[in-house]
């Protein structure tokens, strides 16, 4: 009697010395990718050591960043980055909703290779590029045009205060909207998509309207596009060079979207290669940390979003 | 009369539910065995117990299964899909390959590199499956633009190729139309003169006309096993009278 | 009776309005997501193509007050660090794809796939961060292979998910029918599967060259950068990228637009990679699903 053993759950078993060596020498690379983060992590644990023991806690919620003396505190930085990309957000999902809504609902179909085309072209511009439009295009109208625009008109309110110096706050919001937009877009354009189609007809069929029928849809992938905002918001943390170039680069917590402000990508692109003591250094090490486990709390919850979409669809079928 | 395969006592799982009770069946050499029953009967997973199949879609097996008293069970199935080549149910040509990659596939990827003898190999696969004088001249072409009929007879010229002594058909000719079906019946009748067929069909009428022993499957049960002739004309059990009859299944 | 009709009259009126309005809604946001779009693209070409000329290609960047000059030592420099990316991203990336779509419907199979997305997510400047303290450091040196690694991981996960969904997709019934013909599993899958999702997987590939070739945080301080000709993987080496931020930043027009012309050539080099790929992924037979 002989049983045929499923070791792994892999498909298939053999004693051919060949598939025993392609099925070590995969596994061990699917194990460097493993390896890969957790030595990622540990290098930067070991990195930021110094401004962990020194500091503590208290990094995050003091607001000294100072090099000069040596204190160093990432509240303004946190701050910063939570702002800029909450905000860019707040922009980019109705935006990304209207866009995906249109391109799988509303479009014709002779759109829809253009259309994606276009999609995988935003998201192919390199960040450096989206800065460099940034400083000459983008900051100058921002200047010019909306700053003085939003001062006269609503300068009451505590966002639109102080001078109009371009870059700040609300050039870093704008630019990282439009980056993270195309992301937004297109997974909840696949989300929706992915509903089957006879639910729209369901619903046409009882007498609804085109709207009507898209607001079914819509709350049935709710979790979906929760996740891939989710997704965007994980790539606004994390953007580093569009957003330096814009953003002014001062340390400050500040209502107003006018002033200069930091992101712990920026600031770790901006000071890292001027920093010159090792408290200095550790301390910035120490900011990619907590940016690294950010990212990673934020994209585990939007997969996790995404995933339970695809499950839900892949039983109904 | 030589038995080829031998199979004693086969049980087949998938997870934990058990698809094949205890199945024994001796296979004669050289002729042809048709597996009946209705769907889910088990005649499938038994096939591709016989060419260690079953296994690639992470089912398990207890039993043995002698093919010229050596137990394939405990066998390298590598080489013991060498011996025993299949045919499926929807012609699979693969792809990415001309009509002669397709052909020649099995030979190339177990190590045979000669190009004469390939070519040799290749052109006597398909005329022995019947096909050489349709694409003798298009052999660069991709098998994919054949129509069903003929791809089908390129899978069998493919498993011809590797030279098995076995050939496992899952229901070759239930995605084919009448003429092509009659074609690869009458292949199957050439063919088992060189060869040993088991065939899988739930044809009814296909089974009387192209085999020599039918075995009736039911609930993963062995029902009755006899002369092909005997199962049709005067079986020995009311339950396989009514399947052959059409009253159930 | 007749109140009632007007009654339901009025509400299907709303509920058209209502229809009406929001359709429009969702038409607008897709108007106005485009604009930025032409925006970024026209200013790119209209500025970079004024100063695009042979020589951006072949000379060496001019000091400050000289103008003219190219950036042959940057276009290099992407290049080699793209070439140690890749030798690293795509053989790792690849088998690692192969393991999960072949062998990884086990636990095991499922902690690398978290953690490949994980890895996806990590922001590209933390993997700068990372290389500084394993490579830099160690060799005492800013360094084209220390930049060539950090894209080189930057590239894995998405090769490794892109192989292992296209893989995934190959039909089952062809591996089966490759193993029904004796043939070993490594053998079907290099010689059958991956090449029926091979497409699928340059497509992947070519992705994540060109996110890498775009790629400015993770070689401020692996790269560095160079304003001489090098082509050796042991020193500070140029890339496009790196130099479109120093020269945005910089208080000279020259400079200002060298970065423009830069940001077209990059995104031209781009383009070009990815119409590479699709020549090279025609393949000789189109397979019909």
């Amino acid at each position: 009697m002989k049983f045929f053993k499923n070791k792994n759950g892999s498909i298939y078993t053999s004693n051919n010395l060949g598939d025993i060596f392609f099925e070590k020498i995969t596994g061990f690379f699917a194990a460097v990718v493993l390896i890969l983060v957790i030595l990622m992590a540990y290098e930067m644990y070991a990195g930021a050591k110094p401004s962990i023991e020194k500091f503590g806690w208290g990094f995050l919620v003091s607001s000294a960043w100072d090099p000069v003396r040596e204190m160093f505190g990432a509240l303004p930085i946190i701050y910063g980055t939570i702002v800029s990309s909450m905000l860019a957000l707040l922009i980019s999902v109705p935006l990304s909703i209207g866009v995906a809504v249109f391109l799988s609902e509303i479009a014709p179909s002779w759109l829809e290779k253009p259309a994606s085309y276009l999609v995988e072209l935003l998201a192919g511009i390199p960040s450096v590029v989206y800065g460099l439009w940034g400083i000459f295009v983008l900051v100058p109208w921002i200047r010019n045009d909306v700053q003085p625009f939003l001062s006269q008109n609503f300068g009451f309110l505590p966002f639109f205060q102080g001078p109009p110096y371009g870059f700040g706050l609300l050039a870093a919001v704008l630019i990282l909207s439009i980056m993270i937009l195309p992301i937004i877009a297109s997974i909840s354009r696949d989300i929706i998509r992915s509903v089957p189609h006879d639910q729209r007809e369901a619903a046409l069929a009882l007498g609804a309207t085109k709207w009507e029928s898209i607001l079914i849809v819509l709350k049935e992938v709710k979790s979906g596009i929760l996740g891939a905002s989710m997704l965007g918001l994980g790539r606004a943390v994390g953007e580093t060079m569009a957003v330096t170039m814009v953003i002014g680069n001062r340390p400050l917590i500040s209502a107003s979207l006018f002033d200069p402000s930091y992101t712990m990508a920026s600031a770790i692109a901006n000071e890292f290669t001027e920093a010159t003591s090792d408290m200095y250094i550790s301390s910035l090490i120490h900011l990619a940390l907590v940016l690294f486990v950010i990212t990673i709390i934020i994209n585990a919850l939007a997969r996790l979003l995404v995933w339970s979409m695809d499950r839900k669809w892949k039983t109904v079928r | 009369m030589e038995i080829k395969i031998a199979v004693k006592n086969l049980n087949a799982f998938y997870g934990k539910n058990k698809v094949l009770k205890n199945v024994s069946i001796d296979i004669p050499q050289n002729k042809v065995l048709a597996i009946i029953g209705p769907s889910g009967c088990g005649k499938s997973t038994f096939l591709r117990c016989l060419n260690r199949m079953h296994e690639v879609v992470g089912g398990t097996v207890q039993g043995s299964i002698m093919l010229d008293g050596e137990d394939i069970t405990r066998k390298d199935p590598v080489l013991v899909r060498r011996r025993l080549g299949m045919i499926f149910q929807k012609p699979n040509p693969f792809p990415t390959m001309s009509i002669f990659d397709n052909v020649a596939a099995g030979l190339k990827y177990n190590g045979k590199t000669d190009k004469k003898e390939t070519a040799e190999i290749v052109e006597k696969s398909l005329k022995q499956a019947a096909l050489w004088d349709e694409v003798k001249d298009s052999l660069e072409q991709s098998g994919i633009n054949l129509s069903g009929g003929q791809q089908q007879r390129l899978c069998i010229a493919r498993t011809l190729a590797i030279q098995p002594e076995v050939i496992l058909m899952d229901e070759p000719a239930s995605a084919l139309d009448p003429i092509s079906t009659t074609k690869i019946e009458d292949l199957i009748f050439e063919l088992k003169k060189n060869y040993t067929i088991v065939i899988v069909t739930h044809n009814m009428q296909q089974a009387s006309r192209v085999s020599d022993f039918t075995a009736f499957l039911y609930m993963g049960e062995l029902i009755e096993y006899d002369a092909t002739k005997k199962i049709f004309t005067s079986p020995e059990l009311k339950q396989t009278e009514d399947y052959v009859r059409g009253r159930f299944g | 009776m007749e109140n009632g009709a007007m009654k339901s009259n009025l509400y299907l009126y709303k509920k058209k309005i209502i229809n009406l309005i929001m359709l429009s809604l969702s038409v607008l946001a897709a108007v106005i997501s485009i604009i930025p779009l032409i925006f970024i693209i026209y200013y790119t070409v209209s500025k970079g193509i004024s100063h695009l000329n042979i020589d951006f290609f072949i000379e060496m960047p001019k000091p400050v007050g000289e103008p003219g000059g190219g950036m042959a030592n940057a276009i290099v420099g992407t290049l080699i660090m793209l070439g140690i990316g890749g030798s690293i991203g795509i053989p790792v990336g690849m088998s690692a794809g192969i393991y999960l779509s072949e062998f990884g419907k086990n636990k095991f199979g499922n902690v690398v796939r978290f953690f490949a997305d994980v890895l996806s997510g990590v922001p590209s400047i933390v993997v700068g961060v990372v290389v500084y303290s394993l490579v830099v450091i160690p060799m005492k040196q800013f360094s084209a292979l220390a930049g060539g690694i950090a894209l080189g991981i930057i590239m894995i996960p998405t090769i490794t998910r892109t192989t292992d969904e296209m893989i995934k997709i190959v039909p089952q019934s062809l591996r089966e029918t490759a193993l029904s013909l004796g043939i070993p599993k490594w053998k079907t899958t290099v010689s059958i599967v991956l090449k029926t999702a091979w497409k699928g997987i340059a497509t992947g590939i070519l992705l994540a060259l060109s996110r890498a070739a775009g790629e400015t945080a993770p070689l401020l301080f692996t790269a560095l950068g160079n304003r001489f000709w090098s082509t050796s993987i042991g020193q500070p080496i140029a890339s496009l990228t790196v130099y479109i931020y120093d020269y945005a930043k910089a208080p000279f027009e020259d400079w200002n637009n060298q970065a423009w012309t830069a940001a077209l050539v990059l995104i031209i080099l781009i383009s070009i990679l990815s119409l590479l790929f699709k020549i090279i992924t025609r393949s000789r037979y189109n397979i019909k699903q």
